[in-house]
C-alpha cells in the first residue's frame, strides 16, 4: 500500500534494512544501516518485524506526503521534524493522516536519522535485501538515494494501539568529542610504536565521510621499519581501521568488502553508531579494549534491546 | 621450491564479530587451493553461529555471531575439519568458459599488449585464452575477479590515462594480472576484448556465474557468436 509521496528528497535519503550479507564472498557490500541501534529501536516503537526496512536520513532530511493514515517513527540524530508545521517529537510514533506532510530538516546534532513506518517499507528484496547499494545498484528504489515524486509502499500493518516512546534513559547524546573502543588487528604486529600514537591521539573526521568509509585526520600512525604498507588483499568488516601510505586512519563501514592496508585495529559493533552520527569536524579517540570486553559489551547491548523491547510490549 | 603454506593456520582478530583465518603468507597456488577446500568444506554446512564465509588469496574472513560462537570455537572446528580434509572428497574447481570477442573495437587496445609483448594479435589472444585462471578472491566491485596465472610474455603496464568509462563485460590485462569489468566503471587496464555475458544479473536466481576457487577460461568467439550469445543474455 502507498504510504508516501516524496515532496523533496534531503540530501541522501536510501531505503536501509539490516543489510546483504550473502554476496559479500562475490563483491556484493553488505549496506544496510550505519547505525543499527537508532534502526532497531524504530522498528521496536513502530512494532515492526526486526528487519524491516526504514529511511536512512543523512544530514538534510526529506519531506513526505503521507498517502495514508499510519504511524511513523524518527530515531537518530536531532532533525527538527514539523507535521503540517507542528513539531514532531523524535524517539516516539507520531501518526500521520492522509495529506499530512512531514518535514525532516537539517541535522543539529549526529548525521543520520531514520524513519520507520508501521509495517515497515514495502521494496522488492534483491538478492536477500531491501537495502540500497547505490555503488552496485540494487536495492531501495532502484539502487539510488530518493528522488523528488517518488513514491513509496509499506506492507500493511494494524495501526498501534496506543503511542509509544522511548524511556528518556535509552536515548543516546551524540556529542561532536567521542570515544570509540577497539581491539587491536587484525594487523597489529606492525604497529609495535604506532598503536601508541593511535591510541593516545584526538583525531578530527574529515569531509571525506560517507557510508564507505571515515578518513581521519591527527597524528600519522607509522609502520613500523620494515613492514610495507600494503598486504596481499583480503576481505574487511565494518569498524576495521586501516593505514594507508599517508599514515592517516580510515574506519572502514558498509560499502566495501576487501582492501589491501593493514589494520591497525577493529572498532567494536557498539560502538559503530557513533560513527554513524559523527560529523566533519567531530573529535574522537580510541580507546583500547580486550576481545573479552568486547564480547562482554556486545551480550550487555543485547540485553539492553531486549529490556527496550520488554518495557515497549508492556506498555502496548 | 619454498613453501608458503603454513602448518597450522594462524588466526587474527578482526574486531567482535569476524576472524580470519590465514593458511599462507603469499600469493601461492597452494595456499590458495588450501582456503579453496576450507571454503568449501564450511559451505557445505555452516557452523554454528558462522554467518558468512568470503575467501580471498590466503585466508578467509568468517563472520559469526558472539551470542552464539567464539574465535577459539572457531578455530578447534576449523582444525577438526582440516584433520579430515583427506577423506572428505573436495570437488576439482568448477571451470567456468567465457567468451570473448578479443581485439576491434571491443578490445582496443590489443595492439598495444601486442606490441609492448613482442608478440602478434594472434598470439595475444592464444597466449590469454590457452590457461585457465583461478579465482583468487572477488572484490572491489560486484563480481570483480582478481585472478591468477596470467602469462609473462602478455604482462602489460595499465595505461597512462585510465578511461572513464569501461563497459561492462570488458576483459583487460595490468601488469600481472588480468580479469574482466562486470560493471560499468572507470579503469586504467589496457583492454583487449569483451564478453557478451552478464557477469552480475541481480534479477537472476543466481546473480554471478562463479565464485572464489573456480577457474576462468576464456573462449574466443566471432562477431557472430558474440552477438548472438548477446542477444540471449540481453546485455
Amino acid at each position: 500500500m502507498d504510504a508516501f509521496r516524496v515532496i523533496s528528497p534531503g540530501s541522501f535519503t536510501t531505503v536501509q534494512d539490516l543489510g546483504r550479507y550473502s554476496f559479500i564472498d562475490r563483491g556484493v557490500p553488505p549496506s544496510g544501516v550505519l547505525d543499527p541501534y537508532a534502526y532497531r529501536v524504530a522498528n521496536l516503537l513502530a512494532g515492526n518485524p526486526a528487519d524491516a526496512a526504514v529511511l536512512e536520513i543523512t544530514v538534510t532530511g526529506p519531506a513526505l506526503e503521507a498517502l495514508g493514515e499510519a504511524d511513523v517513527v524518527l530515531t537518530g540524530a536531532d532533525m527538527t521534524a514539523t507535521v503540517n508545521q507542528t513539531a514532531a517529537p523524535m524517539w516516539q510514533t507520531v501518526r500521520l493522516k492522509k495529506g499530512d506532510v512531514i518535514r525532516i530538516r537539517q541535522a543539529k546534532s549526529g548525521c543520520r536519522a531514520y524513519l520507520a513506518v508501521t509495517g515497515g517499507i514495502d521494496v522488492p528484496p534483491v538478492m536477500g535485501s531491501r537495502a540500497t547499494c547505490v555503488k552496485a545498484k540494487i536495492g531501495g528504489i532502484e539502487g539510488r538515494p530518493l528522488r523528488k515524486e517518488d513514491v513509496l509502499g509499506r506492507f500493511p500493518a494494524e495501526p498501534l494501539a496506543r503511542a509509544r516512546m522511548l524511556p528518556a534513559d535509552f536515548i543516546p547524546a551524540y556529542r561532536p568529542e567521542f570515544v570509540l573502543r577497539a581491539i587491536t588487528g587484525p594487523q597489529e604486529e606492525v604497529f609495535a610504536s604506532g598503536l601508541e600514537t593511535f591510541f593516545g591521539g584526538i583525531y578530527e573526521v574529515t569531509p571525506e565521510a560517507d557510508r564507505m568509509g571515515y578518513r581521519l585526520q591527527g597524528p600519522p600512525v607509522h609502520h613500523d621499519e620494515g613492514f610495507p604498507q600494503s598486504i596481499i588483499s583480503e576481505p574487511t568488516i565494518p569498524g576495521n581501521v586501516q593505514l594507508p601510505a599517508d599514515n592517516q586512519p580510515i574506519i572502514l563501514l558498509v560499502e566495501q568488502t576487501t582492501g589491501g592496508y593493514t589494520k591497525i585495529a577493529t572498532v567494536i559493533s557498539a560502538d559503530l553508531p557513533k560513527i554513524a552520527q559523527a560529523m566533519p569536524g567531530n573529535r574522537v579517540r580510541f580507546q583500547r579494549v580486550t576481545l573479552e570486553e568486547a564480547h562482554r559489551i556486545y551480550r550487555d547491548q543485547a540485553r539492553l534491546l531486549r529490556q527496550i523491547e520488554a518495557s515497549l510490549s508492556s506498555s502496548r | 621450491m619454498v613453501s608458503h603454506l603454513f602448518d597450522k593456520p594462524r588466526i587474527r582478530i578482526s574486531g567482535d564479530r569476524a576472524v580470519l583465518v590465514e593458511y599462507g603468507d603469499a600469493i601461492d597456488p597452494a595456499v590458495n587451493e588450501k582456503v579453496r577446500a576450507m571454503a568449501a568444506l564450511l559451505k557445505q554446512g555452516l557452523p554454528e553461529g558462522v554467518e558468512a564465509v568470503i575467501p580471498a588469496y590466503r585466508n578467509l574472513l568468517l563472520i559469526y555471531d558472539p551470542l552464539v560462537t567464539s574465535p577459539e570455537k572457531l578455530l578447534s572446528l576449523l582444525q577438526g575439519l582440516e584433520a579430515r580434509l583427506h577423506e572428505i572428497g573436495i570437488p576439482p574447481p568448477r571451470i567456468v568458459e567465457i567468451p570473448v570477442l578479443y581485439g576491434g573495437e571491443f578490445g582496443p587496445d590489443i595492439e598495444v599488449v601486442a606490441r609492448h609483448s613482442g608478440v602478434t594479435v594472434e598470439q595475444v589472444i592464444a597466449i590469454h585464452s590457452g590457461t585457465d585462471y583461478p579465482i583468487y578472491m572477488i572484490g572491489f566491485t560486484p563480481g570483480f575477479c582478481y585472478l591468477g596465472g596470467l602469462d609473462r610474455r602478455i604482462h602489460t603496464p595499465r595505461r597512462k590515462t585510465p578511461r572513464t568509462l569501461l563497459p561492462g563485460g570488458s576483459v583487460g590485462i595490468a601488469e600481472a594480472q588480468t580479469g574482466m569489468y562486470p560493471v560499468d566503471s572507470p579503469g586504467g587496464w589496457q583492454i583487449i576484448g569483451r564478453t557478451p555475458l552478464k557477469l552480475f544479473a541481480p534479477e537472476r536466481a543466481t546473480p554471478f556465474l562463479y565464485e572464489a576457487g573456480d577457474r576462468i577460461r576464456f573462449v574466443p568467439v566471432t562477431s557472430g557468436e558474440y552477438d548472438r550469445i548477446r542477444e540471449k543474455e540481453g546485455t
